[in-house]
């Protein structure tokens, strides 16, 4: 990968330019976060021309290493004002990296009301006209684009909430099943609405194979890396199984499984909605419950949620999702929750943040609690078509909380809080204080060893050793998601020694480098200083780097857990 | 004692989801695993009225206790 796209939406001008030597051994995460850091004004409007959207696809990203073609977006986000990473599959990123393209820069916004879709080929990037794709959302937008350029085509769009600019809003990536993958959090949908590009198509013709520098030893660490991975029991049978839903069943029972906006820690629905029921619906109905979201994943915790006539009803069907719908907003149909997860695909709408924002709605009134039928008319005919009301709650969480005067609102820098209760498990809390994305449990997900006792176990409900198992997660993180490595890769990581060692040997192999795990380490560190710098420039402090206040006095049953950290112990996240 | 069982995810495969099981006084986790023929590095998480637990807690009349095998998500 040895060229990077800019593309200017202000003098409509497209340029090919080499990799400056400092960015040569980043990618994903450390690439879009350093071009961010390095050429966005931190106080910008995140909707005004300074903003820029990047993409980069991981390092490794291309290569036949398992679990690698994920793709990073990046930008200042309109949801939480500070610097945003958000990572997806589909087909696009290793349609980039096979095409040397190591990040796309797109910068400006275009004085005219016009709509454009960019056309990415081998040469670079023109700037065609998208008139007849204005209004339409994700799914007829791809069927149209397909019908013009074939199935292979690759394609970045945005629905209708991203042309309104709504901070839910996120960028869908088409995957190798025609259907959706979402660079979910942050509003990066707005982002790309605001320089008028309603989608971005890829005819990677002509591309080739990522060079590998010492091809044996590639091999070698691919196998020991993909054995790994198979021989995890979360990664190899547990994920491929169930899918990510399992966990509605274990939140539950360790009592921090967030219910009815955050009042309790277990649901007494759960069952309806956990990961076993859903596998068993779909192997009754004979849908999929294995599935991967790019070539090359062989973890396969997608599926293909299908209705009583096995008719495709949605795919990537996750636990966060659910439990927003299922326990937080008490929609007890498993069939509702999944039609809700499809309309969010179709108009690009975050699911979490649109979970937890439908979740806020009912605290506020505007929709019964646990009625899945209006949630499915209010995504579809609000805020997919943005009416005032469609708007306010299409804005996230923060802006339906703010709007309707309510205190119990679940988010951290504007960002929904998502599937685990922080006071219940603590450790995810520091996380959602710290991390420089906002709310975001991926950021460093202490619940595998909060509750999933996998890199070990420290205690959920006792404050000590959550901020060091934070930090060191977030540092591991921003570093994998540089690789453009799936997130479940942490599993057989944190428990199999190999399985990291092979990691770091596949980007020396790729590369020819000598990288060590201390090296790695020093990379995650790096991205997040880069990060939490662009933060403070824009504005923001440690005193930003808190829960909601109702965590501190509302204990959540059946622990009776409050959030009890001092300001001073979170600071100490920083303290590396 | 009577100590109500919980099983989830592969578990359930030919035992149940919830059973009220009879066992000696003084049984532990570990015992109770025996008791329904799950071998203990197929543990993955056990809880206690919604507590972590070690395989050598010894369990009180009445409690209820999950056992979950070695699955995560994200």
């Amino acid at each position: 990968m040895n060229k990077i796209f800019r593309i200017n939406m202000s003098d409509m001008t497209s340029k090919v330019e080499s990799v400056p030597a400092e960015w040569a051994g980043l990618g994903g995460r450390g690439l879009t976060s350093t071009i961010v850091a390095a050429e966005v004004p931190p106080r910008c409007h995140p909707l005004g021309p300074n903003n820029k959207l990047v993409f980069a696809p991981g390092l490794l990203t291309g290569t036949p290493a398992a679990q690698s073609g994920r793709l990073s977006a990046g930008a200042k986000s309109p949801l939480t004002g500070t610097i945003k990473e958000s990572n997806a599959g589909g087909t696009a990123a290793q349609q980039l990296a096979r095409m040397g393209i190591k990040a796309i820069v797109i910068e400006g916004m275009p004085s005219e009301d016009k709509w454009y879709r960019l056309h990415v080929t081998l040469d670079g990037i023109s700037i065609e006209p998208a008139d007849e794709l204005v209004g339409k959302q994700n799914f007829a937008v791809m069927d149209q684009l397909m019908d013009k350029f074939g199935p292979k085509i690759g394609i970045l769009t945005i629905g209708v909430p991203g042309e309104l600019r709504m901070c839910a809003a996120n960028i869908s990536v088409k995957d190798p099943d025609q259907k959706i993958r979402s660079h979910g959090r942050g509003g990066l949908g707005a982002v790309m609405g605001s320089k008028k590009i309603k989608c971005i198509t890829i005819d990677d013709s002509g591309g080739g194979k990522v060079p590998i520098a010492d091809p044996d030893k590639f091999r070698t660490a691919a196998k020991i890396f993909a054995k790994s991975l198979l021989d995890h029991p979360v990664s190899g049978e547990g994920l491929p199984t169930y899918g990510t839903n399992i966990l509605i069943n274990i939140l539950n029972e360790a009592g921090g499984l967030p219910t009815k906006n955050f009042r309790y820690g277990q649901c007494e629905h759960h069952e309806k909605i956990s990961g076993e029921t859903m596998h068993e619906t779909i192997v009754a109905r004979g849908g999929k419950h294995k599935h991967g979201c790019h070539a090359g994943c062989i973890i396969q915790c997608s599926q293909v949620y299908v209705d009583e006539a096995g008719i495709y009803v949605t795919s990537g069907f996750e636990y966060e999702t659910i439990w927003g719908l299922g326990a937080n907003a008490m929609i007890e149909n498993l069939d509702d929750i999944a039609k809700c997860d499809n309309i969010m695909d179709d108009i690009g709408i975050d699911s979490i943040e649109g979970a937890v924002l439908l979740a806020t709605a009912m605290e506020a009134g505007v929709i019964p609690w646990g009625d899945g039928k209006e949630c499915l008319r209010v995504l579809r005919d609000e805020i997919g078509k943005g009416t005032p009301l469609g708007r306010i709650l299409g804005n996230g969480t923060a802006s339906v909380g703010k709007a309707y005067g309510l205190v119990r609102v679940p988010v951290v820098k504007g960002q929904g809080i998502p599937a685990y209760d922080p006071r219940s498990v603590k450790g995810i809390g520091v996380t959602y204080a710290t991390s420089t994305m906002g709310a975001d449990h991926t950021a460093g997900y202490t619940i595998a060893t909060n509750i999933l006792k996998v890199g070990g176990y420290i205690d959920p409900l006792k404050k000590e050793g959550q901020v060091e198992l934070s930090r060191n997660l977030q540092i591991a993180t921003a570093a994998v998601d540089s690789t453009g490595m799936c997130v479940f890769i942490a599993f057989p990581a944190l428990d199999i020694p190999e399985s990291f060692t092979a990691l770091i040997d596949l980007i020396n192999a790729a590369y020819g480098l000598s990288l060590t795990a201390d090296d790695v380490t020093e990379l995650g560190k790096k991205i997040l200083k880069i990060e939490h710098d662009f933060n403070k420039g824009a504005g923001f402090t440690n005193q930003d780097d808190r829960l909601p206040e109702f965590f501190t006095y509302e204990p959540i049953p059946p622990h009776n857990a409050v959030w009890d950290f001092t300001d001073e112990e979170i600071d100490e996240f920083w303290n590396f | 004692m009577k100590i109500t069982v919980k099983l989830f995810a592969g578990f359930r495969e030919n035992r149940f989801k919830v059973a009220e099981r009879e066992l000696a006084d003084g049984c532990t986790i570990a015992g109770v695993l025996s008791d329904l023929g799950i071998s203990e590095p197929e543990l993955g998480v056990a809880l206690i009225n919604g507590r972590h637990v070690t395989l050598d807690q010894v369990l009180s009349d009445g409690e209820t206790v999950s056992l979950f095998p070695k699955v995560g998500g994200g």
